[in-house]
Parts: C-alpha cells; sequence; structure tokens
C-alpha cells in the first residue's frame, strides 16, 4: 500500500537485516538472529558487526523474516489488457504485498499457449524483484480441443498448465494432459466448472441468490468437475491441483482422494475464506467472482480443510479489471477481484489472529508447498542459499484503501477493512523493498 | 410518519408500517381519481423520467397516468433489451440523469439490481418498476391494496402464487409484502421453477396444485413465459396447463370461491382459462385501477409528503 512510505526495489550488494526472528519451517529454523545477504545470497545467519558504510542495515526489529512468498494463481493481463494490469505493474502489487514470485495465468490476449508466449512473458519480467513464473494453457487458445506444446513451453519457462477461466469440458482432453504432463512434473492446475450446470449465474445458488433473483451457480457445478478431475488423476496419476476451491463438497472430495494416495493438490483463496454470498446482497460487483461466495457452511470447511492439510496453498486468483467492467449491472459486470495487496493481510488477520493457522503453517501455504507443487527449487533461509525473503510485521495496523493500490486496478470488496499484520519488506534476486 | 428510505427499491425490509401507510395513502388517492377532474397539484415542478430498459406497456402506462394525476413533468425513455448488456449504457444514462437535475427516476430493467446501482448514483429517488427477477415492489403494493379492500384486512389470509416463482419479481415482492402484513403465503408450480431454499422466505411450498386450492383464499396466477419451455424448464405449455393451469372446472371442485389475480399480461388458455379471468371472483382488472392510485401514493411519499391528504 502506497500510504505507507516505501523504498524500492534497489539493488543491494550487501544487506543485513538486523534483530528479526528468522522462521522457515522446512529448515526447522526459529530464532533471533542477524541476517547477511550479499551479492544476492544468504553469507551468514548469526551476530554481525555491520555498519551503514558496510552497505544497507535494515532494522528487523519486532519483524519476522520468513520464506519467500510465492501467489501460484494471478491474472497480469498482459498482453491484451494492459489498462488493467501489466507484468510491471502486477509485480509492484506483489511486491507491496509481500510476495517474492507469481504464477501468472495464460489466459491473456493472445492466450500463453506457445514457447515464444512463455518467453514473453519472460523477457518482460527480466531483472524485476519479483519472480514471474508464467502458467501456459492446457489447450491451444484454451479451446479445449488440442494440447499445447508443453514440453517447449517447459524449456521456456513455464512451470503448470491450465485452462483457468475456461474449464477442460472433455474429459479425453484432461486424460491426455495429465498422462503428457507427467513427464515434465509440473501441474494441471484446473479451475473446475462445469458449464452446463453454472450458465449465466452470477452467484451462488442458494438462498441468497434466490432472495436477490440473481442467477445462481450451483455448488456442484464446481464438485462434479472435481470429482471427474480426481477420477482421471487417479487413473492417470497425472499431477492435478485445483485451483480455488469454493465449497465443502469439493473439500470432502479432496480429503478423501488424498487419503486414497491420488496425486492432487488444492488452492483456495482469502475471499472463500472471509467473505459468503452475503455480501452480494447489496448488488457490490465487486463480490461478484468464479467460483461464487459461497455459504457460510462452505467457509467454515474451507478453514477446517486449510487446517487439516486438504488445502495446500492459499492464492489469491488476484484478477483486475477496468473499471468500467465492474460499475455496471451485476449481471453484466465482470467476474474476479484484485487480491495481491490484501492476501497476505487477509490471512494474518483472519488465520492468525484468530488462532487457526500458526505462523509456520502459513507459510508452508504461502511460500513452501507452491513451490513443491510447482517443481521449483527450494528456498530455504540458510546460509549459502539464495536470499528470496518476505519480512513480515504481524502487530501492523492498516486499513485497505484501494486507491493506494500498486495494482492498475480497484476492484476489491475490502476497501476499508482494518487488518491486522502486513509485509514490511521483500528481498530477492539482489533487490530490496520495504516499508516505513 | 414517513418512509425511512428515499427510495423503492423493494419491499424486503419494507416495514408494516410503512406498507399500511402507503396503501393508507393509495386509498386517499383513490378517491382523487374518482374525482371529476382527477388531478392534484402535488407534484407541480417535480420531474419525473421513466426509465424503461425492457419492454412494459401497463406498468409504464400506470405510472405515467399517476405522474400526470399528480401535475409532475414526465419525460420517457426506453431503450432496446439488446444494449442492455453492454454496461455503458446504464452508467452513462445515470450520468445524464444527475445533468438533467431530474427528481424521480422511474426504472424497469433486465437486471436484478440495477436500480440499487442507479441510486448510489444518483440524488433522485429512485422507483424500481421491475429489476429482472428481483422485485417489482408497486406490483406487489398494489396486489395487497386490492386484497385489502376486497378481503378487508392481509393478515391470517392465505394467498398462494402459482406458476414461475424463480423468474418472478411480481413473486418476491408479494412475498416479501405479505408476509411483512402478516398474511400465510404458499407458492405452488413445477419444482424446475421453484427456487433453492424458497422455505426459508416462511412460505408453503405446494408441489400440487390441488393441495394449494384446497388451502387458498387467493390465488395470485403468474404468467408462464414461453421461453422457460424453450430453456428446458417443463416439458411443453400443454402439461403446464394440465399440471398448473387454473381452470373454471377445478375452482367448481371446490366447496368455496377463491379470489383470482393475476399481474398481467395474461396467457389465456395456458396458465389462466378466460372465464376465471373473466369470473365474478377475479379482481385482475381492480388491480389496473389500483396501480395508478398506489403509484401516486408511492411519489407522493418518497417527495417528502405527509399522509394527510386534504383536498
Amino acid at each position: 500500500m502506497k500510504d505507507n512510505r516505501e523504498i524500492g526495489p534497489i539493488r543491494v550488494e550487501r544487506l543485513l537485516l538486523r534483530g528479526g526472528r528468522i522462521l522457515d519451517p522446512s529448515s526447522n529454523v526459529d530464532r533471533l538472529s542477524d541476517l547477511l545477504i550479499v551479492d544476492g545470497k544468504i553469507r551468514k545467519i548469526g551476530g554481525e558487526k555491520f555498519t551503514q558504510s558496510d552497505g544497507i542495515l535494515l532494522d528487523c526489529k519486532d519483524k519476522i523474516i520468513v520464506p519467500g512468498l510465492i501467489d501460484m494463481h494471478v491474472h497480469l493481463r498482459e498482453p491484451g489488457r494492459e489498462d488493467e494490469e501489466t507484468i510491471a505493474s502486477g509485480c509492484r502489487a506483489a511486491m507491496a504485498g509481500g510476495f517474492t514470485a507469481v504464477c501468472c495465468m495464460p489466459n491473456t490476449h493472445p492466450v500463453i499457449d506457445t514457447r515464444g508466449q512463455v518467453e514473453f512473458i519472460k523477457e518482460r519480467s527480466e531483472g524485476f524483484l519479483v519472480d514471474v513464473h508464467p502458467i501456459a494453457a492446457v489447450t491451444v487458445g484454451q479451446k479445449g480441443t488440442e494440447l499445447t506444446e508443453m514440453g517447449d513451453e517447459v524449456a521456456a519457462g513455464a512451470v503448470g498448465f491450465s485452462d483457468d477461466g475456461y474449464p477442460v469440458q472433455k474429459a479425453a482432453i484432461l486424460r491426455r494432459a495429465l498422462e503428457y504432463a507427467k513427464t515434465f512434473g509440473y501441474p494441471i492446475i484446473e479451475h473446475c466448472e462445469e458449464t452446463s450446470l453454472s450458465e449465466n449465474g452470477v452467484m451462488n445458488e442458494g438462498f441468497v441468490s434466490t432472495t436477490l433473483g440473481l442467477r445462481g451457480i450451483p455448488s456442484i457445478s464446481e464438485e462434479i468437475h472435481v470429482a471427474r478431475d480426481l477420477l482421471i488423476a487417479d487413473y492417470t496419476g497425472g499431477p492435478l491441483h485445483i485451483a480455488h476451491v469454493s465449497t465443502k463438497g469439493s473439500v470432502h472430495l479432496i480429503r478423501e482422494a488424498k487419503k486414497r494416495g491420488i496425486s492432487v493438490t488444492a488452492e483456495t483463496c482469502p475471499h472463500y475464506l472471509v467473505l459468503t454470498e452475503e455480501a452480494v446482497r447489496e448488488f457490490d460487483t465487486n463480490t461478484k467472482m468464479k467460483p461464487p461466495l459461497r455459504t457460510e457452511e462452505d467457509r467454515k470447511a474451507l478453514w477446517v480443510g486449510l487446517k487439516d492439510g486438504t488445502i495446500d496453498v492459499i492464492a489469491s486468483d488476484h484478477a483486475p479489471h477496468a473499471i468500467e467492467e465492474k460499475e455496471t449491472e451485476y449481471d453484466a459486470a465482470a467476474f474476479g477481484i484484485v487480491g495481491l495487496e490484501t492476501a497476505l493481510g487477509l490471512m494474518m488477520t483472519y488465520a492468525l489472529r484468530k488462532k487457526v493457522l500458526t505462523l509456520p503453517e502459513l507459510v508452508k501455504k504461502m511460500a513452501i508447498l507452491p513451490r513443491k507443487i510447482l517443481n521449483l527449487p527450494e528456498n530455504r533461509i540458510q546460509e549459502g542459499s539464495l536470499a528470496n525473503l518476505t519480512i513480515v510485521d504481524l502487530n501492523k495496523k492498516w486499513t485497505v484503501d484501494r486507491t493506494q493500490f500498486h495494482s492498475k486496478s480497484r476492484n476489491t470488496p475490502f476497501d476499508g477493512w482494518p487488518l491486522e499484520g502486513a509485509s514490511f519488506g521483500v528481498v530477492n534476486n539482489n533487490q530490496l523493498y520495504y516499508k516505513f | 410518519m414517513q418512509l425511512r428510505s428515499r427510495h423503492l427499491l423493494g419491499l424486503e425490509g419494507v416495514t408494516n408500517d410503512e406498507i399500511g401507510l402507503i396503501l393508507d395513502t393509495a386509498v386517499s388517492f383513490k378517491k382523487v381519481l374518482e374525482r371529476p377532474i382527477p388531478k392534484v397539484p402535488t407534484l407541480r415542478g417535480k420531474t419525473v423520467v421513466n426509465l424503461f430498459f425492457e419492454p412494459s406497456t401497463r406498468t409504464r402506462f400506470s405510472f405515467e397516468l399517476a405522474e400526470k394525476r399528480l401535475s409532475a413533468d414526465s419525460v420517457n425513455f426506453s431503450a432496446s433489451t439488446s444494449s442492455v448488456l453492454k454496461g455503458e449504457t446504464l452508467k452513462d444514462t445515470v450520468k445524464n440523469i444527475e445533468a438533467m437535475r431530474i427528481d424521480f427516476v422511474v426504472m424497469r430493467h433486465s437486471a436484478a439490481g440495477s436500480c440499487y446501482f442507479v441510486a448510489q448514483h444518483v440524488n433522485a429517488a429512485v422507483i424500481n418498476a421491475g429489476d429482472g427477477a428481483h422485485e417489482h415492489p408497486t406490483q406487489g403494493l398494489l396486489d395487497m391494496m386490492t386484497l385489502r379492500e376486497k378481503m378487508t384486512k392481509l393478515e391470517g389470509l392465505k394467498v398462494v402464487i402459482v406458476g414461475d416463482i424463480e423468474h418472478s419479481r411480481v413473486a418476491r415482492s408479494n412475498i416479501f409484502g405479505l408476509k411483512t402484513m402478516g398474511a400465510q403465503v404458499g407458492i405452488c408450480g413445477p419444482a424446475t421453477l421453484i427456487p433453492r431454499e424458497v422455505e426459508q422466505w416462511g412460505v408453503t411450498v405446494f408441489p400440487h396444485i390441488e393441495d394449494a386450492l384446497a388451502e387458498a383464499d387467493v390465488l395470485n396466477v403468474l404468467r408462464i413465459q414461453l421461453e422457460r419451455q424453450k430453456g428446458g424448464l417443463f416439458p411443453s405449455l400443454r402439461e403446464y396447463r394440465s399440471l398448473y393451469g387454473i381452470t373454471r372446472e377445478r375452482l367448481d371442485r371446490l366447496a368455496k370461491e377463491i379470489t383470482i389475480m393475476h399481474p398481467g399480461p395474461i396467457n389465456r388458455g395456458v396458465e389462466i382459462d378466460s372465464d376465471v379471468a373473466d369470473g365474478d371472483y377475479s379482481v385482475i382488472l381492480n388491480q389496473v385501477t389500483n396501480g395508478v392510485a398506489v403509484r401516486m401514493a408511492v411519489l407522493y411519499l418518497l417527495a417528502g409528503g405527509r399522509p394527510k391528504l386534504k383536498e
């Protein structure tokens, strides 16, 4: 958020993070210590003599240094809708929101469905503090018929495949995609929606849609697709990742599948954890997204699934939209909300403050597990490793002010929400960004 | 007493007292309409725009007449439905309304909640004349006025709404209004046209018309739209009529007479037979007459009028 004064990103050769609590669940580290970074690598964890003339000294007292967070589900809109977001503006939003990496979905114009398109994203994001890992389309043009050249896309830097926004409707295509993707070890990320059931729907089907007279999207539209995909994943052994889980039924299906040893992982988004269909009552179009906000029962089930490990990852599904696509009738409004700059604050407020998750658990879901799912190198806080870090301030009280977003879009239902906990800064690729 | 809101967007949340106030005021205005010169200067100098994004004959005429009887200046705006879902239309229209300093917006639109959007962006008072499948509050009010006229009071009255509840704004406004006024409300129709979790409204669902008829003092029969059949929600109009059509034969089997309402326009021979619609127990034309009085009352009260109405 720009309401804080901010510094960076700046290049740093020598950086000392002084007096922070270093927390890395995968290295079993949790201690108060200085952390010295030299040429982008962690040189030393431990007490260090350091003055400003030796480089940059950042006071991290009362802050917690964790492995850099990654948001594995964002829409950067470039190429095609640079009025809504660009790779650069999206990365600034990510950086401000506490992320050192994002995965961008391929539903751009044109679709990211060739090596050339993947290279375009990589080139456009070169030199940024935030790493951009492209997700390539499963099928050419996301049309659901022909597989893209996955091998070539992986060679160019793609870390997964998804027809997000245009769910793969044909079971045979998904089967082949899972079989083929297995070779590369990168997941097929499924937006689960049986479109014959969700057709024309704009919100969850239930009592609120009944009362508002808005067309409903039933929970079974998601669950039927999840169930089908799990069966195919079981049959093929292919790596399946279920995007933005929103219903109790989906949580149940995924939990059972994991018990049976099916290769599946899942994510949900902060908005499904803190909002329900009740938020739609005033017809605020910033409550319109796919899948839709569900019931209180669903919301509670998502927390249980998050806690017990059924849901591996928190992702924001950052979906920027132009003002005119949201300032309109509910039926006509675009689906989706921005999330990069609110995700961490919401999770700290609603998961940590309310003691549903511990900080190590949250770090796993926002930093460690996404990297594992995406087959990215482990990011550990240990001497000799690359310095890819997020510094968080658990006690920071702030209010969401969408006019201050770094994102080019403002479509959030959380404007004006008081939150507790935020990113203080990030370190990655020899660069530092922080707020003071 | 005055209305709490400066808009009338729906009957959900409108209190018993407020509905009572509107209906009482409408009764006074109905007397005005019976005078030799059925016109009062109440809204002289006020401007009303009738913003109809969806075709409508009777609601628009009824509002226009109400506005003229109150001496308001009214202008009409009709837009084709084809341009409705482009978004810009509504936002631009809103800006134009602001620029033209209009006092009242009477709005009909195919998208649920669209009048909320307008109400948030204009200084004018907004009256919902039907927004998608959401609400049609003045229809709900005129139905209640008609029932109160005929049956004296609404409390305890058993009203069954028959037909396509799912897509009906008339049904919603009737249910919200009647429940608030203490009536017992039932709904009846094919399960495919009954929305999910409708019981939470506190209504009784009758899958069979015979059970509904046995219960009802009043039937409010909704228009069945051919496009619903095309959308696969029921097999044929023929079967609809045989299962849910309100026929003389069905009514004759009962030991009582049931008051018949219909918001119009009527599909004669589909949801209701002509001899029922035009029969002795039909109040369909009273509904039309009361529509003007109710809309006068709403305009008057939203203009800040006090309920005492003297000549």
